[in-house]
């Protein structure tokens, strides 16, 4: 419960804080709507050679560009800006004003950080969604959309645990700053389904980086392509990633000494 | 001169020690960055496998060979980012570089340079596990292997003046970012960066024959990659002196104009 007043404290204060800035939101805006334009130029070139993708119709990948753009628009938003503070915390020293204070540490930075102008991109991934569903085949009804938020959700959580993971190693590591770009490079990966993919890469963007889970399982479940079994092994995942990410976390600070020690 | 030459020489070194310092950094970011060519390249493998094996003229295996040299050609074309200007003006670096005697490009192009030695180094495991993944089909003569020599340090050459140029609007306005975007979508679109231009409509290719961005990406992959007749090498590389050129003209014509606005505003 504490988490949730908390988490909502954070929010409120970071969106008075880019509220003031508005003109932020249509540059934001802008700049989604390019990067809508790139990805739909990029699928206008694929079907202009092809008329499907490895078994995937032009509908079926538009929504899996729309989750994509959803899925990047709420890391963006939510995910990432906390772990860029956590690094910078853990560079600088100042991660000791976030270990100090009388809350859990991993959740308290975890919610520090919101960038509002970010969620443009989940608006804008909801769009491209809705406009994919018209087109699909099948039905989407109420159990397909169930499912996908069960996904969507699943898979966020399971990119949450994978950042605050590799944003721990800061602890060792300390320049840590590349593992945006890595993860940025990897996450686009997840533009298109993995199946399409070889072997190796599969299994690395399945298990490694959940880019699967986050990306193409939600938009399975939208064009009736995912089985419960699936969804059941991604559920299960999600909670050994919790775990793990909780037990590395609590290592990782263990080993940190501070900035005046 | 020799002065100058000199002042690259120390430059790069400084730079490629200092690059060899951070390998894991270097690395991840490298690793970051072959995701994209391997997903295009993915991408259109599956196409032309589902084709027959072909797709504008590209088997499967020389489309390999396009994107594994792609993330050589791409590591040659990181340079000053045009976003680094706002934080060179507002940190006040500027009046440091508007005191010495040597033209700041210099500086960039020297460091940017060195660094390259470093990342050709680290690029070369990378492109064996590549070779080894994707089987690219390669079988360049002498002939190509020197022009794409001269061209990777044409594109390399050709991208800072260009990016130099476009940086130097930070002079005039703050709100640059949304303009370096839309600037990058369309490289990234006609430079041969997202798809080899031959698999571009013709009126695309059209428009990016008056554009530089195809000397910077997409003509060093093709002098090793797309069987190139020795009159077609030359008229390459000759059009990337000529964007060099243009490019040269056009820093040093707004940097001058940029530099007096600059010391207009800080009086």
């Amino acid at each position: 419960m504490r988490l949730f007043t908390l988490g909502w404290h954070f929010f409120r204060v970071g969106a008075m804080n880019e509220l003031q800035y508005r003109a932020n939101f249509f540059v934001q805006l802008f700049q989604s709507l390019l990067a809508l334009v790139t990805g739909l130029v990029g699928l206008a070139l694929v079907f202009d050679h092809t008329t499907d993708l490895a078994g995937w119709s032009r509908p079926e990948l538009l929504a899996v560009m729309g989750v994509h753009i959803l899925m990047g628009g709420l890391i963006r938003a939510t995910i990432q800006p906390n772990m860029e503070r956590l690094m910078g915390d853990i560079q600088s020293g100042t991660l000791d004003f976030a270990l100090t204070r009388p809350a859990d540490a991993q959740m308290l930075i975890s919610i520090r950080e919101v960038r509002i102008w970010q969620f443009v991109d989940v608006l804008m991934g909801l769009v491209v969604l809705g406009y994919a569903a018209n087109n699909l085949k099948g039905t989407v009804g109420i159990l397909q959309v169930t499912a996908f938020i069960a996904a969507l959700l699943i898979g966020a959580v399971m990119i949450y645990c994978f950042w605050l993971i590799l944003t721990t190693g800061a602890f060792w590591v300390i320049r840590m700053e590349q593992v945006v770009e890595l993860f940025q490079g990897l996450y686009q990966a997840g533009r298109w389904p993995v199946g399409i993919y070889p072997d190796w890469l599969r299994t690395g963007l399945t298990f490694l980086v959940p880019v699967a889970f986050a990306v193409t399982v939600p938009a399975e479940a939208l064009s009736n392509r995912l089985n419960i079994e699936t969804l059941l092994l991604a559920f299960g995942i999600m909670v050994g990633l919790l775990v793990f990410s909780r037990w590395f976390w609590k290592v990782g600070v263990r080993n940190y000494s501070g900035a005046s020690a | 001169m020799k002065d100058l030459a000199s002042l690259y020489l120390g430059l790069m070194r400084i730079s490629i020690l200092e690059q060899l310092q951070y390998r894991v950094a270097n690395y991840f970011y490298m690793i970051g960055m072959v995701t994209e060519p391997v997903v295009y390249l993915v991408v259109w493998t599956t196409i032309a496998h589902a084709q027959g094996g072909e797709v504008a003229g590209y088997t499967e295996s020389q489309l390999a060979a396009y994107y594994i040299i792609w993330t050589l050609v791409r590591n040659m074309n990181i340079v000053f980012t045009p976003y680094g200007w706002e934080w060179r003006i507002r940190q006040g670096q500027l009046s440091d570089m508007l005191t010495r005697p040597i033209h700041p490009l210099h500086y960039d192009l020297g460091y940017f340079a060195g660094w390259k030695f470093v990342v050709i180094l680290m690029w070369l495991p990378i492109a064996a596990v590549l070779t080894w993944l994707f089987k690219p089909a390669l079988n360049p003569g002498w002939l190509e292997i020197g022009a794409f020599f001269l061209a990777i340090w044409g594109a390399y050459l050709v991208r800072s003046m260009w990016q130099w140029a476009l940086g130097l609007i930070s002079f005039w306005t703050t709100r640059v970012g949304a303009f370096f975007e839309l600037y990058f979508t369309i490289e990234l679109l006609l430079s041969g960066r997202l798809v080899p231009l031959a698999l571009l409509p013709g009126w695309a290719r059209q428009i990016a024959d008056f554009l530089p961005f195809q000397y910077a990406f997409g003509f060093p992959i093709e002098t090793l990659v797309g069987n190139m007749t020795p009159q077609q090498l030359i008229t390459g590389l000759a059009m990337q002196v000529f964007w060099i050129t243009f490019g040269l003209l056009v820093v040093l014509l707004v940097w001058k104009a940029a530099v007096r606005r600059y010391s207009a505003v800080g009086g």
